[in-house]
């Protein structure tokens, strides 16, 4: 249960204990290891979008002089269709092997064929240069539309739609239907007086992180093989590699790098499956680095979408019916986020009558990864637009709108649960008291407002605090500091212990090293791991109160434990944690406290945003001059990080909203595989970014703490798009709303 | 192929290698001289993780050859600290928390120190144009102007006393 105390530490704005390394480039990332008699590892990748692989020579390659080993997917033990966990989501095992190398078919432009070690980077490249394919090219899927028609071409001969009511006779590209509902939609529709309906389009987009994919490997035959990577989730790629090798997992040490940015991207595996099958044929250390090119076309990918939105409300402002159909491209194989999509769509409302149907659809794209609240920006884009439009059809404030149909706690989701304490209210009322909100906009302006909900997760964390013959600690975690992370686990133990920050040092251990924990993703590491971070820390008190009542001669009842200082409360004698640590000898041994969870109860979390515009009528080019963040965290554990996760999904969301997209060809070729051309925002393109932390707390956290990660980057995609529709008097319902699109929306309108 | 052997200055320190014709200065750095803090997001000279001053002027290392070095001053990340005493970029960076994940960091803390050493006293425009080669995806920008913004005004009250 969340505790009303004064903190010491909490809500400090220290120094992140990993701070110096990252800024004097010493932090080692994913590419910056190399071990003795290393080679380097590169993939052939599908030239094609949509093709069968009918044969494959490599004994040109084989015969060049630097080459040490070819890898193709014949190469690894065979898998079968079916739910496969290495972490929190099931994956499908034959899909994830399928996307690693191509079996059969190529399924998309630069899907992985076969990889080549050489001595050099150089050598490999010319040996993947040598390879013969003979490939029957066949006609690229490329949108969602096309590939749910009856007549289109199917990636798939073994897919079947899940979710419809009968058993489909023939394969389809729709993997899955699925449904929720809530009251009676017709009833709804039927007690409304004003309707809006739109259709709506968001285009494939790359999460964007600036380090691309990187691994170095080893394999030992007789002991344990070694996986060094950039990922979110160390253990998750322990259980892929190892079950695609067919290794156990106590022969497979998988070290986390520093990571250069993931944003879900890096939950999965691309390359150290291939690494490791590389070094274990050719028996030596092997590096692989994806080029910026293969991380747009072979990984990760946020899906596209079409989605239709219609919303019915009574002229007092009182929504009646709220109904969507969500299309989610899952790429090339099945899983796209629609699931989330589906349940998140109308979150933020308190609506009787609901009825949501998804699709998950594979197109001849990469296979979808998670992208920051996956599938949720999608999905709520295209509500809040129609929201939007409704508080203008009713001339109602779009705040007071949502406030009026707001959830709140008791909120029945059309998902499940009944909502606990959230702070979706107190997000619109700090909204409409900002000083943005406040200030009338310049003439030349428009102004957008947009909520957003995603649930965040709890799920398994372990941490080890090892205390020191000096009263110092280790903070020994299993989640991958993506973001300043680090920080919260000392913030976090400092104020359980009454040890100071400086005394406390958080590190990052590989799989051997620290129990299972899940992957940093889903906004939980501060939560979850925070939680296992308070537990291994009371876990220490409790043994630091026993020593010091053994010293003392007393129970551990009559020990008290304040500020770092056992008291004895039978004589008032004092111990500090120091000098407890360093008795530790004559009363037991060291010290070491344990914190191994499957967290519960994390708390969802609600933002609003408010976005200016100006937008250049002759060019058509947006520029967005003021932005507000607010959101609730439950608590800030470290504020300056808080506001950066606000700030840094603001800005991917404007990214979102205005300029990124996969620009394909007939073909199905990305033409815009480079960060020149796939525009992510610029310093130049960006004001500064306001934020407004709400802390209404999640009664299943200590310290009340919610994710903050991913709902930052919900609601900008419509927060951007009505303040453009605003400024020049269109509904923008397709992104990006980049200038050629808006120029044409202005010259259509006139 | 035959290598070519190059003299260099790379942060105050005389420095030989040999490299192929063809290899980057970024892959010099990185894998002949593990000076592995230059960091490579792109490879095409559009994100500036790779940021570097030669002779003091700010390049992309993966669009300069190695062969390129020969004879110049080479200044990289792990050159702008004093030992272990931080630049106050650096300082700065850490104090207004101005990175999250990390890696675009050693591009944005070479950049904004060719940046100040030119232009004691940026306008935050000028700041914003200065650094738009250099793409950050986790911060939105803000506290890393705030950062570069707040050290300008640092470096010029240590430049008067």
């Amino acid at each position: 249960m969340s505790e009303a105390r004064e903190y010491k530490y909490i809500g400090q704005r220290t120094v992140r204990p990993d701070g110096f390394d990252k800024v004097t480039g010493r932090a080692a990332f994913g590419a910056d290891l190399s071990l003795p008699g290393m080679i380097w590892g590169k993939i052939l990748r599908s030239p094609y979008a949509h093709a069968s692989i009918k044969s494959i020579d490599t004994s040109k390659a084989e015969a060049h002089p630097d080459v040490m080993a070819v890898v193709t997917y014949q190469d690894y033990p065979a898998v079968s269709s079916g739910g496969f966990e290495p972490g929190d989501g099931p994956t499908d095992l034959r899909d994830l092997a399928r996307n690693v190398l191509a079996d059969d078919k190529a399924l998309y432009h630069g899907h992985a064929i076969l990889a080549i070690a050489a001595r050099t980077e150089a050598a490999a490249e010319k040996a993947l240069s040598l390879v013969d394919i003979d490939y029957e090219v066949l006609k690229p899927v490329m949108d969602v539309a096309d590939a749910m028609q009856p007549d289109s071409a199917v990636l798939h001969a073994d897919l079947f739609t899940k979710g419809l009511a009968e058993q489909p006779e023939n394969p389809s590209n729709i993997a899955t239907r699925m449904e929720l509902k809530k009251g009676d939609i017709e009833a709804g529709f039927a007690a409304a007086e004003v309707v809006v309906e739109r259709d709506f389009y968001t285009p494939t987009v790359h999460q964007g992180y600036i380090e691309p994919h990187a691994t170095t490997v080893r394999y030992d035959d007789d002991g344990q093989s070694m996986v060094w990577c950039s990922t979110q989730g160390h253990f998750d790629v322990r259980a892929s590699t190892a079950k695609l090798l067919s290794m156990d997992l106590g022969k497979l040490k998988v070290i986390a790098s520093e990571i250069g940015g993931g944003f879900g991207g890096k939950t999965t595996v691309y390359l150290e499956p291939v690494a490791l099958m590389l070094s274990k044929k050719s028996g030596r250390p092997v590096k692989m680095t994806m080029t910026r090119d293969e991380v747009f076309r072979a990984s990760g990918p946020g899906s596209a979408t079409r989605s239709t939105v219609k919303i019915g409300a009574k002229k007092d402002g009182t929504i009646t019916a709220m109904q969507a159909k969500l299309c989610y491209e899952a790429g090339a194989f099945k899983g796209s986020p629609m699931g989330p999509g589906c349940m998140t769509v109308f979150t933020p409302y308190d609506v009787e009558n609901i009825y949501i149907e998804g699709y998950d659809v594979v197109v001849n794209k990469p296979k979808v990864a998670a992208y920051r609240a996956p599938g949720a920006p999608q999905a709520e884009f295209a509500a809040e637009m129609v929201i939007n439009e409704l508080a203008d059809e009713l001339n109602i404030d779009p705040i007071e709108l949502r406030l009026q149909n707001a959830a709140k706690e008791g909120t029945q989701t059309v998902y499940g649960p009944k909502l606990k304490a959230v702070g979706l209210v107190e997000c619109l009322e700090a909204a409409k008291n900002s000083p943005h909100y406040k200030q009338a906009l310049p003439k030349n302006q428009g102004r957008g407002l947009a909520a957003g909900f995603w649930f965040n997760i709890g799920g398994q964390s372990s941490v080890v605090i090892n205390m020191n013959p000096d009263g110092t600690g280790t903070i020994v975690e299993g989640n991958p500091d993506i973001g300043g992370s680090r920080a919260s686990m000392q913030l976090m133990a400092a104020e359980e212990l009454g040890i100071d920050v400086s005394k406390l040092n958080p590190i990052v251990a590989d799989t051997e090293h620290v129990p299972y924990s899940a992957t940093t993703g889903g906004s939980r590491t501060t939560f979850a791991t925070g939680m296992a971070v308070i537990e291994a820390a009371r876990d220490v008190v409790q043994q630091m109160k026993e020593r010091a009542a053994s010293v003392w001669n007393v129970t551990t009842e009559q020990v008290d434990w304040a500020d770092g200082v056992a008291i004895n409360m039978t004589s008032d004698d004092r111990l500090t944690a120091a000098e407890i640590c360093r008795g530790a000898e004559r009363t037991g041994g060291q010290i070491s406290g344990r914190g191994n969870i499957n967290a519960r109860g994390a708390g969802p979390s609600f933002a609003v945003h408010l976005c200016d515009v100006e937008v250049d009528k002759e060019t058509g080019k947006v520029d967005v001059v003021r932005y507000t963040a607010i959101q609730d965290a439950g608590k800030a554990i470290h504020p300056s990080y808080v506001e950066g996760q606000y700030q840094g999904g603001a800005a991917q969301g404007i990214g979102w909203a205005l300029n990124e997209e996969y620009i394909y060809n007939e073909d199905g070729v990305m033409e815009n595989a480079g960060f020149l051309d796939y525009r992510i925002p610029l310093a130049s393109d960006l004001p500064m970014i306001d934020t407004i932390i709400v802390e209404v707390p999640n009664a299943f956290h200590p310290f009340g703490v919610r994710g903050v990660g991913e709902t930052g980057i919900v609601p900008p995609l419509a927060a951007v798009a009505t303040a453009i529709s605003d400024s020049i008097g269109v509904r923008m319902t397709h992104l990006p709303c980049s200038p050629p699109r808006v120029l044409k929306a202005i010259q259509d309108a006139s | 192929m035959t290598k070519t052997h190059v003299t260099t200055t790379i942060n105050g320190e005389v420095i030989e290698f040999l490299c192929e014709p063809s290899d980057t200065l970024l892959a010099v750095l990185r894998n002949e001289l593990q000076l592995t803090g230059t960091k490579e997001g792109c490879g095409s000279g559009d994100c500036g993780s790779c940021s570097v001053t030669i002779d003091g002027r700010l390049v992309c290392s993966c669009l300069v050859l190695g062969v390129e070095a020969e004879g110049v001053e080479i200044g990289t990340v792990e050159g702008v600290a004093d030992k272990d005493k931080l630049h106050v970029i650096q300082e700065k960076f850490l104090e207004h928390a101005a990175l999250q994940c990390g890696i675009c960091t050693p591009g944005l803390i070479v950049s904004a120190k060719a940046l100040l050493d030119e232009n004691p006293e940026p306008t935050e425009e000028e700041a914003r144009y200065y650094l738009a080669g250099n793409l950050c995806r986790c911060t939105g920008y803000d506290k890393i102007i705030r950062a570069v913004m707040d050290s300008a005004e640092v470096m010029r009250g240590d430049a008067q006393s």
